[in-house]
């Protein structure tokens, strides 16, 4: 493939060192590999591949696919704010600084996979990335040379795509089948509910596992779930410890999957590390949907935890990050990483390890026959409806970052618009690819932005008091100072009103100048406004489908086009 | 005051009371008041009990809460943001297997759930848990 001009040599990445008892742990990131390779103007699967091959133990790490069986556009956030002690840190980066601080340069593929600026063009460069068919030929190739390697999926894999939704999940399980993974943890899969969750579970060829979902009544440890499982590989004896996403009972709708409690539950983890280490366990993983600043500050409360393959909050991290003497790998999502660890374990202690973050770039890697046709098989049955042209975009579409993203305000707009309302309230999910410019938007476009199983787009009164209450609650969700008060997802979008909001200050004093945009008034907490939204955790929410609302806007329009938000004032970061 | 909706589960062979403190004052701390009835004013130190309660409760008409304090003859929970602050009280006597007991609590906002045991030598000592009560909604 062709590179656009100018792009220079990344610098070479020093090694990472950090000491682990009594012996030096080297670890080396291959991540300055392929941004070197775009010098050259040319970016081959072997230079993708490339790796040198370390110590006994090979893991392979994916984690928040959210159905997206084909390649797709992902653009990465362009906020991303940290609070507290996360504040500035990884991975609370984005764009130039996110560059400098992993040596990439500006253009480079590596600027591409893991930022936002220059998006639409660089996207025209490097093509779409993804696709399971992808995601198997890197993986067969890592089994190739360490046939013993772990593959773990880290979850929110059964969900958020028109096949994933009108099979309640099949098609990501079956295609994930062919794949074999060892193991998987889970968040969104509880919102297919509990009997749909149970039934595939206990089919699923591999361990399914969460040391923190326990049964609702009794309060222990859930039957349905392994709290970990003992692996031999290489040698080595190896304890994979699930931990599932904490908050689903109050992030996702309760009553969809009510037998199931969760919680970090950082004393049972803890029991659990204990646990598996008395059984012989040389090395201890930990498969955790937990959240990137959650897994940090249960490193600091849970002791024995060899590497954390974190996930939920969509980071992706083309190096580890240690923190007391435990490696945090982040693998990214919608299917654009796969995270390979070559670990050294010696005398039952890890000595020494090697990472990769793999770009799975869709025009570079061969698909996997064998996944292509599965792909295929899951896919034909639907293939009009998804294909089917229901407008235009003329702007670039996209939502990843703490704020509204152009996919929720384009969202929000059909909402205030179809259901007659003044404000709209979208989730903050992370979840949802990108759409360029000029692009066809197709039905499975949308259902990529909206696919759950509880879409209904309700309509309802609010008054401004309320509507101050919701802001602050979610606002506290998302930049609470204490990542164990944070659930992981980003501020509810909004529309139809602008804001303010002081990420600083504590729950009930971060959001102010709540302004009615079509009048351009103060709100006023007294009156009652109408609000239109979607993915209510209430039972019963009455409208209608969100993916149907979206589509009759964008065919009434035919084309659309959605400036960046200019409407919420972020201060306070 | 009602007990309708709380599901208490007494461990460890204690006896179990529930208590209601109604008409609290509302001024200076709630907390400190409910604590003062328990200990009479004597001094309580941080420390040598456990409590152990989620973060971010799932549900909170029925929120877990695990107290253990060894040595102790009575633990009581505390909820003062609630209106009525006082959550359940244990006793333990000496035929007790270990001072320990867990219930549900219902939970009318995010607040600092207290506990605070009685040792056998009449000390008192506490811990508490911040629990958030939220909307939810909009996870990722």
């Amino acid at each position: 493939m062709i590179f656009p001009k100018g792009m220079n040599m990344i610098s070479r990445r020093d090694f990472l060192q950090a000491s682990m008892a009594a012996s030096a742990l080297v670890g080396a990131s291959g991540f300055g590999n392929w941004g070197r390779l775009a010098a050259r103007q040319a970016l081959t699967q072997d230079q993708l591949l490339q790796f040198e091959a370390t110590g006994n133990v090979t893991l392979i790490h994916i984690t928040d696919i959210h159905g997206q069986l084909v390649p797709t556009y992902f653009r990465e956030p362009s906020v991303n704010i940290g609070v507290g002690s996360a504040r500035g840190k990884v991975p609370h980066i984005t764009g130039a600084e996110y560059r400098r601080r992993y040596g990439i340069k500006d253009g480079s593929p590596s600027a591409y996979a893991l930022t936002y600026d220059d998006f639409t063009s660089l996207a025209r460069g490097y093509g779409k990335m993804g696709g399971l068919d992808r995601m198997a030929t890197v993986i067969d190739a890592i089994r190739a040379e360490r046939p013993e390697a772990l593959l773990l999926d880290g979850g929110d894999t059964w969900h958020g795509s028109y096949t994933c939704y009108h099979t309640e999940g099949q098609d990501m399980v079956n295609v994930m089948n062919t794949m074999k993974p060892d193991a998987m943890t889970f968040h969104w899969e509880f919102t297919l509910g509990s009997a749909r969750v149970r039934e595939i579970v206990q089919g699923l060829p591999f361990a399914a596992m969460g040391q923190n979902i326990f049964d609702v009544e009794w309060d222990e440890p859930s039957d349905l779930f392994l709290p970990y499982k003992m692996f031999v590989r290489g040698g080595v004896k190896i304890a994979v410890i699930g931990q599932a996403f904490p908050y689903m009972p109050i992030a996702n709708p309760r009553w969809m999957f009510p037998e199931f409690s969760f919680g970090i539950r950082d004393e049972h983890m803890q029991k659990m590390v204990d646990e598996v280490r008395a059984k012989g366990a040389e090395l201890v993983v930990c498969l955790s949907h937990n959240g990137f600043d959650v897994d940090r500050k249960m490193v600091s409360r849970v002791k024995g935890i060899d590497i954390i393959l974190t996930g939920h909050t969509h980071d992706a991290l083309p190096e580890p990050v240690l923190i007391d003497g435990t490696i945090l790998i982040a693998s990214g999502s919608n299917g654009k990483f796969v995270s390979r660890v070559d670990l050294d374990v010696r005398d039952g202690r890890l000595m020494g390890f090697k990472h990769k973050l793999i770009p799975i770039f869709s025009d570079v890697i061969t698909p996997d026959p064998v996944v292509t046709k599965a792909i295929a098989a899951e896919r034909a049955p639907y293939l009009d409806q998804l294909t089917e042209v229901i407008g235009q975009s003329d702007s670039l579409l996209y939502r990843r970052g703490n704020f509204n993203g152009t996919w929720d305000d384009l969202i929000c707009n059909a909402l205030i618009e179809e259901r007659d309302a003044d404000i709209a309230l979208s989730p903050g999910v992370r979840w949802g690819p990108s759409i360029l410019p000029g692009q066809d938007i197709t039905r499975e476009d949308i259902f990529n932005v909206t696919s759950m199983t509880y879409g209904k787009a309700y309509r309802t009164e609010m008054t401004g008091k309320f509507l101050k209450t919701v802001l602050e609650d979610v606002g506290d969700n998302l930049f609470n100072p204490d990542p164990y008060y944070q659930q992981g997802g980003d501020m509810v979008r909004v529309g139809g009103m602008a804001f303010r909001m002081d990420v600083s200050k504590p729950q009930g004093s971060r959001i102010s100048e709540m302004t009615l945009l079509k009048t351009g008034e103060l709100i006023d907490p007294a009156k009652s406004y109408t609000v239109a939204g979607w993915a209510s955790v209430n039972k019963g929410t009455k409208g209608p489908e969100i993916w149907d609302l979206v589509e009759g806007y964008i065919r009434k329009k035919g084309h659309v086009s959605v400036a960046p938000n200019k409407n919420i004032t972020v201060v306070g970061a | 005051m009602t007990i309708t909706r709380r599901y208490a589960l007494a461990l460890g062979g204690g006896a179990l009371a529930l208590t209601g403190l109604s008409g609290l004052p509302a001024f200076a701390s709630v907390a400190d008041d409910a604590i003062m009835k328990i200990t009479g004013g004597a001094k309580v130190v941080e420390g040598g009990v456990d409590l152990t309660a989620p973060e971010i409760a799932e549900n909170g008409n029925t929120v877990p809460v695990a107290v253990s304090a060894p040595g102790a003859s009575v633990i009581t929970i505390l909820a003062p943001s609630n209106p009525s602050p006082a959550v359940a009280t244990f006793n333990f006597g000496p035929l007790s297997g270990a001072s320990e007991a867990s219930t549900r609590m219902r939970l009318a906002k995010t607040q600092k759930v207290i506990a605070v045991a009685k040792m056998a030598d009449g000390s008192f000592h506490t811990a508490s848990a911040m629990v958030k009560v939220t909307i939810g909604g909009c996870g990722g």
